[in-house]
């Protein structure tokens, strides 16, 4: 690292590709993957989500990210769209990953009762 | 048989038909085929999809997108968009999303300031560049190009930031005593040995954010004038360890570690060391012993480490959530620090709240805010109706703060004036079934588990303690132990050589200050009303509620139980292993614990 100008470009282009991108379908997928979340089961939510995004031939990026404190929450995801909109699944399984990517992804209709303020959160 | 890449499904139900789907499957014909590309995508009609409503239907897979309410003129961009370009048509697909289902909108969230935890749970913690994006080293970069190493401390010092580990010494003095000690050679750790019971917020940062760590070291190392840094971490976070290393590999890779970050003559290195999980290596001299590559056990002090730290030379040691509030700090200001919190305690705490508590977790709150508020507004309250006890803070050294003293802003003074003390951010919450003898008890014997063994008063006097309170919860208590076991802790807070050992007892002298009643209960009544002092209870059939149905007798493993089929039963007290066994066996609740 030579300059704060090669920083500021490093940071302009990471911004950019984390922009949700038309080209992705709109939407950018965040899957917790700190202890909490491995512990609970997010290496397979996040299997099932690449599976089921190939599967229907969509191109929709899938990350990870830390833990955001409701570790018993878990395994959860954020879906983003773009126009920023964040959508939080919780409890996730392999079943649920499956109607959200029809429903969600596909078909834009958030799947209400899978997220977190739904009901069975329970705050 | 002819494979299809895409089906295109329309639906030709009365509904839809009605609503002229036919004409829409001769269009959709006569456009693919116009495309070339009626070898790959097939036009099926089917039945109704139940969707009448929102007819006409139409579906296309393999994406399994649902058209509904699709007229003529939409065909051409179905086929256009979806079907030759492979993007899904969003204005043509049924339903709404009302609401804000993001988890910040979630009651949990909104008292919470993040400070922190600012990137976990927003970027890859495996991705350099993602860090960047959110403002990520223009910390250090501000700090190596327009300020003096004086300034960075003047900087720190002013925000008042203190110690997150749990003492609250401010962090800028103790960069400050390193920064005017003498040496040629200065180092930098952090202290990543998370070892209180339930506490993992420094877990999360580091595998949420592991470059914020590697950031604010540099701007430290900068201050005083150090070039080498260690980070020293529990081998039982593989995940934490794993994303060090990547985060480490990729900043060297970037230049952000190495010689002449910025293109100024600034080097810094950093390393991991793994620490085998004693408790006491979390302690700071024994830390950097540990480091060295001998026995972990303290030292006395003075030399204080900012003088004589890490291989003789100066060192400062601060905790992960410390370091993780030093680049915003450097990049917002001090003064925008301070609006947050209170006066002599600016800032945020990251608590894990667990135990009796619905919404168990980790929250990040400006300092000030009252335990009520954390238990109930972002707790969610106590489970099954039951009663608030007390609050235990600061796992083995801090102490536990009662019904009475709920309203108390949460700031480092306030809790050791509770005879709490703040803690690295453990919040054990308990209710009415607790005992408090058998918490003090669990604690000590942590303590006395963990104990290095080098000074006696610890070794020794931690062991007497646990002694007396394992005979208090049997319902072995004699007169006099309340006033031995304060004695002990006294000597013990005296002279033990370390931290660790000096704060011990306080799990033990706190439950005596807030619920003395209930050591009394336990020695002089032998009776323990939380029920949880085995030994202190007894079993007994309500004979009205009894209906003889001999299914505690079956149950019971010491046949403890007598009686006759339709006749109230009895347990034999000295043949009673108070297993409860039985009382989960009794249809009727007839039988209580007391």
């Amino acid at each position: 690292m030579k300059s704060i100008a090669e920083l500021d470009a490093i940071r302009k282009k990471a911004l950019n590709n984390m922009k949700v991108k038309k080209e992705n379908q709109g939407y950018r997928i965040i899957i917790g993957m700190a202890t909490c979340g491995i512990a609970a089961g997010a290496v397979p939510i996040m299997n099932t989500f690449k599976e089921q995004l190939e599967k229907r031939n969509i191109k929709v990026p899938v990350s990870m990210t830390g833990c955001v404190g409701v570790c018993r929450l878990e395994p959860m995801a954020d879906i983003i769209d773009d126009s920023g909109n964040k959508t939080t699944y919780i409890m996730l399984t392999p079943e649920k990953v499956e109607r959200i990517v029809q429903n969600h992804i596909i078909n834009g209709q958030v799947v209400s009762e899978y997220t977190i303020n739904s009901t069975q959160a329970i705050f | 048989m002819h494979i299809y890449s895409s089906h295109v499904l329309v639906c030709s139900g009365t509904s839809c038909t009605s609503k002229k789907s036919p004409e829409l499957i001769k269009k959709l014909e006569e456009g693919i085929k116009r495309k070339k590309l009626d070898e790959k995508i097939q036009v099926i009609t089917t039945s109704c999809f139940g969707l009448c409503a929102e007819g006409p239907i139409v579906v296309v897979y393999p994406e399994g997108a649902i058209y509904s309410n699709v007229t003529l003129n939409d065909i051409d961009e179905i086929i256009n968009e979806h079907l030759v370009k492979g993007r899904i048509v969003k204005r043509l697909l049924s339903g709404n999303n009302e609401g804000n289902n993001s988890y910040e909108s979630a009651d949990f969230f909104k008292k919470q300031v993040r400070i922190a935890l600012r990137n976990c749970g927003v970027i890859n913690p495996e991705i350099i560049e993602e860090y960047i994006a959110y403002d990520g080293y223009q910390a250090l970069g501000k700090v190596l190009t327009t300020m003096t190493p004086e300034q960075v401390i003047d900087k720190v010092l002013d925000s008042g930031l203190r110690g997150r580990g749990g003492a609250g010494f401010p962090t800028g003095r103790k960069w400050l005593f390193a920064a005017n000690a003498k040496g040629d050679k200065k180092y930098v750790c952090c202290n990543a040995d998370e070892g209180d019971p339930g506490a993992f917020m420094d877990r999360s940062i580091l595998e949420g954010d592991p470059h914020s760590i590697i950031e604010a070291m540099a701007i430290a190392a900068y201050g005083i004038g150090s070039d080498q840094g260690y980070i020293y971490v529990r081998a039982e976070y593989p995940i934490a360890v794993k994303r060090l290393n990547i985060a480490i590999d990729q900043a060297k890779e970037l230049g952000l570690l190495g010689d002449k970050i910025f293109g100024t003559d600034f080097s810094f290195n950093l390393e991991l060391r793994l620490g085998a999980g004693a408790f006491v290596c979390g302690e700071e001299t024994a830390l950097m012993t540990s480091i060295e590559g001998k026995r972990g056990e303290p030292r006395p002090r003075p030399p204080f480490p900012a003088n004589k730290g890490l291989f003789q030379k100066p060192t400062i040691l601060n905790n992960v959530e410390t370091l993780s509030n030093i680049p915003i700090i450097i990049l917002k200001g001090a003064d925008w620090f301070k609006t947050i919190g209170t006066k002599k305690s600016p800032g945020t705490k990251v608590f894990a709240i667990g135990g009796k508590i619905n919404n168990t977790g980790l929250v990040e709150i400006p300092m000030g805010t009252t335990l009520r508020e954390v238990i109930y507004d972002i707790g969610g309250g106590i489970p099954n109706g039951k009663k608030f006890k007390a609050a235990q803070t600061g796992g083995p050294s801090g102490g536990c703060i009662p019904t009475e003293h709920l309203d108390v802003p949460i700031e480092y003074d306030t809790l050791i004036e509770l005879g709490s003390m703040m803690g690295s951010g453990g919040l054990i919450i308990m209710d009415e079934d607790n005992c408090m003898v058998d918490i003090a008890k669990f604690f000590l014997e942590f303590s006395v588990d963990e104990s290095c063994g080098k000074c006696p008063p610890c070794r020794i006097g931690t062991k007497r303690m646990y002694g007396i309170l394992k005979r208090i919860t049997e319902g072995k208590g004699e007169e006099g132990d309340i006033e031995t076991l304060e004695e002990l802790a006294e000597t013990i807070q005296a002279a033990a050589l370390c931290g660790l050992g000096k704060t011990s007892p306080n799990p033990v002298l706190s439950t005596l200050r807030y619920f003395r009643h209930e050591y009394e209960e336990h020695i002089v009544n032998k009776k323990c009303s939380a029920g949880v002092c085995k030994e202190l209870l007894d079993y007994i059939i309500i004979p009205n509620d009894c209906m003889g149905c001999t299914k505690c007798i079956k149950v019971c493993p010491t046949k403890a139980i007598t009686g006759k089929i339709k006749e109230p039963h009895i347990i034999d007290q000295e043949e009673c292993i108070k297993c409860g066994a039985c009382l989960e066996a009794c249809p009727f609740g007839a039988i209580i614990r007391k």
